[in-house]
Formats: structure tokens, sequence, C-alpha cells
């Protein structure tokens, strides 16, 4: 069968969802965050929210996410993401409010914002891309950064003596009454990114139930930063990050 | 019933980052020689006899540059 017979507008299985703006995204080749942010946009299509959905985008190379993904958007201060999510949701308790948050803008100066917005229980949903590396300002190190881990701000590798544990947020916030839902998920194949998927979607859901804040950390990878090559970041992310940061479901109530 | 598939490539908004290459199942993509007006080696179906319209490569694009078709034969 010649190719030109299949590629027909009937025989689609998938294309880019109409939520997703054409404008090439600024990310480095291979970047986790595109992945999440196509997910993100396909959840919004297939439950038809586009009109209903405020997000509200971090500090960090994602701070342009509303350049991609069609819906209204805020931006805020660094780490403060959460407090504005919280504000937008009370005013319109009938919108979909996520934020989309980096492991430095979340798990560091964003600590106090996050912690609280999950113990008050918001109904939103946080969507967490831990790449465990300040990736937007040059690769330093951030609270998640794994142990012996070479970034600018520790070139001989991260200790436990001089700079702490790498913080397993997404465990500490598993434990707060008010959240609903917290899952650790990945985007480095396909299955994952189905599961990811699913993962964002149960988490819109449980904003329109009210049950409480949902919260999805995705394992990613800053490729520029760890200095390897988009595939070779995701194998290292899969032995490294993986056995400090197992994905799957941590609470789900 | 065997499934037969293929996927055109946004040539210019793809950035050969390679992860579809390696999600492929069937081995049908590669990265092309040339380059796009950025400078990237773009991905594309490099075998198209053995495509089955999978979606894997499209699902796990940052880029979101892959369209996927697929038939019955």
């Amino acid at each position: 069968m010649d190719v030109n017979d299949i590629i027909k507008p009937e025989n689609m299985v998938y294309s880019k969802t109409p939520v997703l703006t054409s404008t090439t995204m600024h990310y480095c080749p291979g970047c986790s965050h595109g992945t999440v942010h196509k997910l993100i946009a396909e959840v919004i299509d297939e439950m038809g929210i586009q009109e209903k959905t405020i997000g509200v985008s971090p500090v960090g190379c994602a701070v342009f996410a509303y350049n991609y993904v069609d819906i209204d958007w805020q931006q805020a201060a660094h780490g403060r993401a959460p407090a504005v999510a919280t504000a937008t949701k009370r005013l319109h308790p009938e919108k979909y409010v996520f934020t989309y948050q980096g492991d430095g803008d979340l798990a560091s100066i964003g600590t106090a914002e996050i912690m609280h917005a999950c113990n008050r229980g918001e109904n939103i949903v946080v969507i967490f891309i831990n790449n465990a590396i300040y990736g937007m300002t040059g690769g330093q190190m951030a609270p998640t950064t794994l142990l012996g881990m070479k970034t600018a701000t520790t070139p001989y590798g991260r200790t436990k003596e001089l700079h702490g544990s790498p913080l397993r947020i997404t465990e500490l916030l598993a434990q707060l009454e008010g959240t609903c839902y917290v899952t650790r998920q990945s985007v480095h194949n396909a299955a994952s990114a189905r599961k990811t998927k699913r993962a964002i979607r149960k988490a819109f859901e449980n904003s329109a139930l009210g049950k409480g804040t949902s919260f999805v950390e995705v394992v990613s990878t800053c490729n520029s930063g760890w200095k390897l090559s988009p595939v070779k970041a995701n194998e290292w992310m899969v032995e490294n990050m993986f056995p400090k940061y197992p994905v799957g479901d941590i609470k789900d109530l | 019933m065997a499934l037969k598939g293929a996927i055109v490539v946004d040539r210019e908004k793809c950035k050969g980052c390679g992860v579809c290459l390696v999600n492929c199942p069937t081995n049908t993509i590669a990265l092309a020689k040339e380059v796009n007006s950025k400078g990237y080696n773009f991905a594309f179906m490099a075998s198209p006899e053995s495509c089955t319209g999978c979606t894997n490569c499209a699902t796990v694009c940052p880029d979101t540059c892959i369209t996927v078709y697929r038939v019955k034969v």
C-alpha cells in the first residue's frame, strides 16, 4: 500500500490538538516541558474545558507556557503560583485552575505557598516538573538535585554534609490532609506519557468534584543542564532519578 | 488483519531530539542527513513499509510535530 493512500484525513489517528497553539516552543530539543504541555492541552481538549481553564505559569523556562496552550493564563512571582491559583479559584469557583511549576519554583522559593495551599485543600491542580536542576538560569543546584550530581553551583557534586539531602516534596505533600490525589509520573516513553495524561485528567476531574488539591509530579529531564543528549538524558533519568523519585500514585482518595 | 501506518513530520518544527526514534517499536523513523532552516536534522519516515501507526512517536514528541495515519489492510 502506498504511503499516499494512507495519508488521508479519514485515516488520521493522531494530530496536534487545537488547544496547543502552532507557535514553535522555545524549549531545548527533547525537553520534557513540551511533552507535558501537550498532555495538558490534550486533557483540556478531551474534557471540553478550554473556555473554563485558567493556568498559572511559574518563573522558569515554563514562564512562556501562555504562548503555547491556548487557554487563559496568569503569571505569578517566583514560587507564588499556588497563592495566585488560590485566589483565582476562590473568585471563579466554576473554573478549572492549575499551576505549572518547576522544582526550583515549587520546592525552594515557593515551599510556603505550596505547603499551605495543599494544607488548605484548595481545589486546584498542581503540575510539578521535577528535573533536579534550575534549568533556565543555567543549571544550578535545586532542592531536588541528587546527591553526587554535578551542577553549576556544585561542581564537585552535591553532598549531604554541605547541601543536605534531595527534597522529596511530593511525599511531604501527600501527608497533608488537604491533598486528595498525589502522584509521580514521567514522560520519557509513550507508555509513561499516556499514564501521565490519565493522571492529569484525574487531577482535573478531582478539581471539578471539589475533593481538594491534586498534585501531579512529572519526573523530567533538563538535557541542556545535565549536559546530555535528549535520549541520553532520558536514560540517565531512568537510571538515577527513579531510585530516588519512584513513579506511581502516592495518595489517591 | 494488519495495520499499516504512516507519519508526517513537520520538518520546520522538528528539533531533531531523537526521542521519537527510540520510542518507535519498528525502527521506522530516522534523522535526516539534511537540516531544516534552524539547522536541525529533522526526523522522517525512513522505512515507510514498517510503520504500524501506533502513535508512540507522536505521543512522546515534545514539539508535537508528528501526525499519524493508520489503515487496516
